[in-house]
């Protein structure tokens, strides 16, 4: 989360104080990702030194207030529209633990494959306990905890797709575990 | 605990001698009086089979079924009969709801086949789609409803009168995920009020509503979920 994005963000809407963007910070993101009182005020400072806010010069601190440029809104719409970095694919635990799993002699791999399924759905049980028990009109919360079910979900459909490939086809042997995990062409994968 | 419905050691054998397939084997399940289960399988796991012999359309090959403490061994076919339109409810993937009647109507009309006269089984259709946030759309037919309320009227058909048993076969299969969790809040709701509820699907975001998660392997129930923690455990650590 890029807060100096979130700031010009909640500069967008209007001219705000210091401790007021920190208050809305807070509360827009549902207190999840928590906020130093210094990491406000100095990514207010680096954002007016490039240019992108500029302050009215009344007061310091908490009370100083900002308002966002012509250049911060343009920053501000640049990076709402540019995707993610493509990341490296992560060296997937889960997915190193089936593998291995198949080659050991003695394991059953169904039961490998449950354990983590279990897992993963007590897990998701969790988080769709946290949005039934707030309030419908939670936004907020409702996107975080569904992109955490959504990520989590992928990874139990994965493992009921492994399951099944297990049962049909014959196993993977040792000399067909990859080293590396096959990268897509990354140009591509941006255009 | 009080269990509203109880399995117990169920077997379900389809054909003879080469032919035989297991699809039940030694099932036992309870579930308690405000509790909502999922049991989560893949397809030809069994888990369909399962929710037609805990309401009673199919008999079981072996084993006990238990409805609010009333065996179904012992019961003569309208006896079930009687059970089935009385006590369980049922809800499925393509909402079984009748094209050429209103959405109070079909609410309706299990009360009315039980001797309700048809005035009570309005009133007990309209508090019931009024309990589910969909009173305004009651004289609509089935037809002109959209997926999601089409699931809803279901649902209020499905615990319409005293029925405390909610069985569901996928019932958000062809619905978006927002509608979905419409519909799967209802469920929800409907069983901390004192209903019990069983879902059975494929999908762990639907499973993830229920207070307990059975799993089903090749007609066995081969694992569960342990009670969710409390949620507040969970954001903090970001």
């Amino acid at each position: 989360m890029s807060v100096r994005h979130a700031l010009l963000a909640l500069l967008s809407e209007g001219p705000k104080y210091g401790l007021q963007l920190r208050h809305e910070f807070e509360a827009r993101t549902g207190e999840v990702w928590p906020l130093n009182v210094g990491q406000v005020y100095t990514t207010l400072q680096r954002l007016e030194r490039d240019g992108l806010v500029a302050s009215d010069g009344t007061a310091e601190g908490p009370q100083k207030g900002y308002h966002i440029t012509d250049d911060g809104s343009h920053e501000l719409l640049d990076w709402l529209q540019t995707p993610p970095a493509a990341a490296q694919p992560p060296r997937d635990e889960l997915l190193i633990k089936v593998l291995v799993a198949v080659q050991v002699p003695g394991v059953d791999v169904d039961e490998v494959i449950q354990v983590h399924r279990r897992h993963l759905v007590e897990q998701m049980q969790r988080y769709t306990a946290v949005k039934a028990a707030a309030d419908e009109g939670d936004v907020a919360l409702a996107l975080i905890v569904d992109a955490e079910l959504f990520r989590i979900e992928a990874a139990v459909r994965w493992l009921d797709a492994a399951e099944t490939r297990l049962r049909r086809g014959p196993r993977p042997q040792p000399a067909d575990v990859p080293n590396d995990v096959p990268e897509p062409d990354r140009q591509e994968a941006r255009s | 605990m009080t269990a509203m419905l109880e399995l117990r050691d169920v077997a379900k054998v389809y054909g003879e001698g080469a032919a035989e397939v297991h699809a039940l084997r030694g099932i036992e399940l309870t579930v308690a009086v405000g509790e909502l289960v999922a049991v989560m399988g893949p397809s030809g796991s069994g888990k369909s089979t399962l929710l037609t012999i805990a309401g009673s359309l199919e008999e079981p090959s072996s084993g006990d079924v238990l409805v609010g403490g009333a065996s179904l061994g012992g019961m003569s076919r309208k006896e079930k009969a009687r059970l089935r339109r009385q006590s369980i409810g049922y809800v499925f993937q393509d909402f079984n709801l009748l094209a050429g009647l209103t959405a109070a109507e079909n609410v309706a009309m299990p009360l009315e086949l039980d001797g309700t006269s048809a005035r009570d089984a309005k009133a007990a259709a309209l508090a019931a789609l009024e309990d589910l946030g969909i009173a305004e759309r009651a004289d609509h037919f089935a037809d002109d409803l959209s997926g999601g309320e089409r699931q809803r009227v279901a649902i209020a058909r499905a615990v319409v009168g005293s029925r405390r048993l909610l069985l569901a076969d996928e019932p958000t299969g062809a619905l978006d995920s927002v509608n979905s969790e419409a519909v799967m809040r209802l469920v929800k709701r409907i069983c901390e009020r004192g209903a019990a509820g069983v879902v059975v699907t494929h999908e762990a975001q639907l499973a993830s509503w229920a207070d307990r998660v059975v799993f089903l392997r090749d007609g066995r129930v081969v694992d569960q979920t342990s009670r969710p923690a409390a949620p507040e455990s969970l954001l903090g650590s970001h």
